[in-house]
């Protein structure tokens, strides 16, 4: 029997040799749900941005005499490509035209900017007004039963059915839809912000910054408020798709954004009737909001999970 | 005001808690936290607190920083009376009271650096708050005067609760209150906070009200000391006293259960039956009755007040009104 040791055989690979990963590509398999739907939600607002400049035309401009050009097939813009083939019939409409000769292309483009100016608008106005009556419900306690019965109250509306009948009230434009869907939407932020401020309240840096004299609008300022920021910008995130989707739908029924103005809703409210034989003036404008609505809603889910410390820690 | 006037006075405090309940929210019950309380602490005196979970003596602590409106009772600070002192005085009454809590982690806010959270209550009383105030108040808790740039999550438990201490002393209070400050610490780690505490109390005359449930950390830097039962003091005395001729039983039972760090040591556990009664219903006459080892039937009915039983010695006991009525310790 040998009296030396041999030198240790090589560990099978049980444990795992960390990769080697730059920063980005570390954030995007830490965190691939914030990557994905974070690019595509930037993609859309690029593309929102620079509808004019993505070979569009008027989205308003009528051609009564191209009505309901189909548009091309993949597999005519291959076999162009390849050269097999000449150019494809209504080559200039590549999402094909619709009953008053109008581009859907131009118009899909032109309405990704009602839809999510509608988005992030509702959001930014919601979590505001939310986080304020939120904050000072969870504060002062003689409002608190108050207003969270009234909170209560407005959510248990369908917010749809509350948006049709604030829009019923007003003149059809962009901003009143906004106003529309904030109403709808707020009273979740609120009892979010709510919740969070009752935890907070009793937390011992509270009652000591109290003991020290901190004033009651400070102690929201600097105490309170920055721990609701994480989940806060979560709701934010789903209250942008749920008021894409309501102000689609809104426009789809007619009550939303005028007529005048593209938008996804719009677009497929008047191809509706044409659907069966054109359906391609529903498809194009229902996939961009599918797209839309699922990247923000990947990005939401991605940062509760990044933000939220007890699901942060797992392997 | 007289020259040996106390610091601080507690004049039968009470404070109840409603419980809300039904359909409309109204009271249906009362948790009577701290019911009829009264002690003092001199300048530079430590008085500490003791009692188990849920006798109210967090509650105590939190009634004289005034985070809450007292039920009923006064507090009276250099004779002047802050229990119903309007919102502009109290705020500035607040600098003289200051408060070290129990759980290093949740004291401090985790978004703020340790400069702002020292600098915080000196910016709430005008005092200057330069990067030398709030250097000075690290070295008088013994941290390195550069970490001030860190935030919390970057400091130990100990080092926490030093942090915790700085903030308290920040504004130059008269009297802070400990409210367990040592007792989610390590044991080394205590004795540290522990020394520094006294040292602090030598250095700035500081009067400290510590809130404790573990007796054996008492002992090491009390001058009197308060023994809570069910929201009520039933005995209250110097420290040597306390561990030497305590009265009430329930002070003796608290006595015994303190660890001893000898294997071989004989001990005469008083061992209580049962649980502490709730504070919502409590016992009638003595609080104590119910699991009182030498329970008689006057306890039953009539409630012993806190009299006067040595020098500096109060006890609330019938016993101790009955000629050597008084079970001799150890004897127990």
């Amino acid at each position: 029997m040998s009296a030396t040791f041999s030198a240790a055989p090589d560990l099978p690979g049980i444990l795992p040799v960390p990769k080697e990963r730059g920063r980005i590509g570390g954030f995007i398999y830490r965190h691939p749900a914030i990557a994905i739907g974070g690019a595509l939600v930037l993609l859309m607002i690029l593309i929102a941005i620079f509808a004019p400049y993505l070979g569009t035309r008027d989205p308003t401009s009528l051609a009564p005499a191209k009505r309901t050009r189909e548009p091309p097939m993949p597999l005519d813009w291959l076999n162009y490509w390849l050269g097999l083939d000449g150019r494809p019939r209504n080559a200039d409409y590549w999402f094909g035209s619709d009953m008053l000769g109008r581009d859907v292309y131009s118009r899909v483009l032109y309405g990704s900017r009602v839809s999510l100016m509608v988005g992030f608008s509702v959001a930014f106005c919601a979590s505001i007004v939310g986080t304020t009556i939120g904050l000072c419900a969870g504060f002062i306690r003689g409002l608190d039963a108050v207003v969270m019965r009234v909170m209560d109250g407005l959510m248990s509306i369908p917010p749809i059915l509350l948006a049709i009948a604030l829009m019923a009230l007003t003149r059809a434009s962009v901003q009143n839809v906004i106003v529309a869907i904030s109403i709808a939407e707020f009273p979740r932020v609120c009892r979010l912000v709510r919740g969070v401020v009752l935890s907070l309240r009793e937390q011992p840096y509270v009652e000591a910054a109290i003991a020290s004299g901190t004033r009651v609008p400070v102690i929201i300022w600097k105490h309170i408020l920055p721990n609701t920021l994480a989940p806060l910008m979560v709701q934010a995130t789903f209250i942008c798709a749920s008021a894409m989707i309501t102000e689609a739908t809104l426009s789809f029924i007619g009550a939303g954004t005028p007529p005048i103005i593209p938008s996804w809703g719009n677009i497929m409210a008047e191809g509706r009737a044409l659907w069966q034989v054109k359906p391609y003036i529903v498809f194009f404008p229902a996939i961009f909001l599918s797209i839309t609505v699922l990247s923000v809603n990947l990005l939401g889910d991605g940062l509760r999970d990044a933000l939220d410390p007890r699901l942060a820690k797992r392997l | 005001m007289t020259a040996d006037r106390p610091l601080l006075e507690v004049n039968d405090l009470k404070k109840h808690f409603p419980i809300h309940g039904g359909l409309l929210g109204g009271v249906t019950a009362k948790v009577y936290a701290v019911d009829g309380v009264s002690f003092d602490i001199r300048r530079g005196e430590t008085l500490s607190l003791v009692g188990e979970s849920g006798c109210g003596k967090s509650t105590v602590g939190k009634a004289i920083l005034r985070l809450f409106k007292l039920t009923d009772g006064e507090v009276r600070l250099d004779g002047e009376r802050i229990d119903n002192m309007p919102a502009g005085k109290l705020r500035m009454m607040r600098k003289r009271i200051q408060v070290v809590f129990q759980d290093p982690f949740s004291s401090l806010n985790p978004r703020m650096k340790v400069r702002d959270i020292l600098a915080e209550p000196l910016i709430n009383f005008g005092m200057p708050h330069r990067a030398a105030e709030i250097g000075a108040l690290m070295d008088k808790v013994r941290l390195p005067r550069d970490a001030i740039n860190r935030f919390p999550h970057e400091f130990s438990g100990g080092q926490r609760q030093r942090i915790g201490i700085a903030r308290a002393l920040a504004p130059g209070a008269d009297l802070i209150i400990c409210d367990e400050a040592v007792s989610a610490l390590d044991v080394s780690v205590k004795a540290q906070i522990i020394n520094l505490l006294a040292d602090l109390q030598d250095e700035l005359g500081l009067a400290l009200l510590f809130i404790s449930h573990d007796l054996a950390t008492v002992e090491h830097l009390t001058h009197r000391v308060a023994v809570m039962y069910l929201g009520k003091i039933v005995e209250l005395t110097d420290r040597r006293t306390l561990f030497a001729r305590s009265h009430h039983p329930y002070t003796r039972a608290l006595l015994s259960a303190v660890p001893v760090p000898d294997p071989l040591a004989k001990r005469n556990r008083i061992i209580l039956k049962g649980d502490v009664p709730s504070p919502i219903n409590p016992p009638s006459g003595c609080r104590f009755h119910t699991r009182c080892p030498f329970v008689f039937d006057r306890c039953k009915i009539e409630e012993p007040l806190l009299r006067s039983v040595g020098v500096g010695h109060m006890s609330a006991c019938h016993l101790d009104e009955i000629p050597g009525g008084q079970v001799v310790p150890g004897t127990a």
